[in-house]
């Protein structure tokens, strides 16, 4: 079963960021979650959060006017947007943990259907570095992965229990592949979207779960 | 609270870390740690220290809490990021320890550290979190369920010192911060018999707006002033 094209990562990062909301706090992942934040429609106000204690960053800074003091939790140079606030570690996850957090967007390595995330530690490396992601995975409202649908060796990454230590258990609202948009829901996996040149036969070859296909689906917007 | 000391190098600001002491180090990573004292430790030279920090990341030849950690000094870390995110460029002297067996990990994940600091230097000696139900985290620790949500019994966290790093202190040793600066250095400062601050600045008492003041000099023993700018 032959798919389309993958999408780029900016594709997928412009299709995590058509899903905020305007006011909505919002935490990033490194990585492809990253991108989002340029590719939010301005005329909504979305605040972006940084675990390290910041809340209304904008983008990173232009070379040569980076503020020394001033990093989100990838130790980017970044700016502040009006109305930005500064916190400690302790005020800054209990943001996270006390539910005020409307969204995270992280990334992923394995995500299971029922919703199990897997994305802090790849086993043969025999460590890893979990950071805040188990507490963000837990505490956000609603939280997306975004992540390439299977393996760079074609393995699958959406499957029935996850293989990988997990970050959180059922915590996954919505995946956001290369290839397709994807809902948890109490009865599994709901195939809500798939890139052009996709048919549902194609996601479903690369996805282990059974997908359901959703009354309203459609090719996905890019 | 004894009154807080200004010391004049950093030497003497870190003296009386011995050999088997618990260590908290601030900062969230490599670039904003307070580097001029773990120099001045790594030179003191104390072994067996337990390093409590956000994670030893720093590439071999840095000066963040990586360094007690390349010199050997260290038994055990607890943290939440002990390893780059990838394995590319020079491994770091934590990992390889760490692969040989000849270091100690308690992983935690970064909310939960924070929190059990916090709640160390509080006086709470344990809380119940959701964070990491359902996973490693969860490996022998109490589970119960709270208002229908399964949470974790996890204990809270004190250290013999404290090395922080702030903006700028009054001889009070009440401190101030910039920006993303503050992360785990406020819950530190709290969380440790001895908090030794090293600062940019210090400034005569009553020269910080007591409304800025987010570490209160109550919680710091020592000071010392970076020769450049913090």
């Amino acid at each position: 079963m032959s798919g389309g094209e993958r999408l780029s990562r900016e594709a997928v990062a412009r299709r995590v960021a058509a899903e905020l909301e305007d006011g909505d706090y919002v935490n990033l992942g490194v990585g492809l979650p990253t991108l989002v934040a340029g590719y939010v429609d301005p005329s909504k106000t979305v605040v972006f959060h940084a675990e390290n204690g910041i809340l209304g960053f904008g983008p990173a800074a232009r070379p040569g006017e980076e503020d020394p003091d001033l990093f989100d939790a990838g130790f980017r140079h970044v700016t502040l947007r009006p109305g930005a606030a500064v916190v400690d570690g302790p005020t800054s996850f209990a943001i996270i943990r006390g539910r005020h957090l409307d969204v995270a967007v992280l990334g992923g390595l394995q995500v299971s259907e029922r919703g199990d995330l897997a994305n802090w530690m790849r086993p043969e490396r025999g460590v890893g570095s979990v950071g805040g992601a188990a507490d963000i995975a837990r505490g956000a409202r609603r939280v997306y992965v975004a992540m390439e649908h299977t393996t760079r060796d074609g393995g699958l990454r959406i499957v029935r229990r996850c293989t990988y230590p997990l970050t959180a258990v059922e915590a996954v609202h919505a995946i956001f592949t290369d290839v397709a948009v994807i809902r948890v829901t109490a009865g599994g996996l709901v195939l809500e979207e798939a890139a052009p040149g996709w048919s549902v036969d194609a996601v479903q070859a690369i996805t282990e779960p059974r997908l359901t296909v959703s009354p309203a689906f459609r090719e996905m917007t890019v | 609270m004894a009154r807080t000391t200004v010391c004049v190098t950093a030497a003497e600001a870190v003296a009386g870390v011995t050999d088997g002491a618990s260590v908290m180090v601030g900062g969230f990573g490599p670039s904003d740690c307070p580097d001029l004292l773990i120099r001045a430790l790594a030179e003191a030279g104390p072994r067996e220290l337990t390093l409590i920090c956000n994670g030893p990341t720093g590439r071999p030849g840095g000066s963040d809490s990586s360094l007690l950690v390349e010199r050997g000094q260290v038994r055990k870390v607890v943290c939440s990021f002990p390893v780059p995110p990838t394995t590319s460029g020079e491994m770091t002297a934590f990992e390889r320890l760490f692969r040989e067996g000849r270091i100690e990990l308690e992983l935690v994940p970064q909310g939960t550290l924070v929190e059990r600091i916090r709640a160390g230097g509080a006086g709470i000696p344990a809380f119940y979190t959701p964070t990491g139900v359902g996973t490693v985290f969860a490996e022998g620790k109490e589970v119960r369920v709270i208002d229908g949500q399964e949470c974790l019994l996890e204990r809270a966290l004190r250290a013999d010192f404290a090395l922080v790093r702030a903006h700028r202190a009054d001889t009070m040793g009440n401190l101030t911060y910039r920006l993303a600066r503050r992360n785990f250095n406020p819950a530190m400062a709290m969380a440790a018999d001895v908090t030794i601050a090293e600062v940019g600045e210090i400034v005569p008492a009553g020269e910080l707006d007591p409304d800025a003041v987010v570490t209160p000099g109550i919680f710091v023993d020592r000071l010392v002033r970076r020769g450049g700018a913090a």
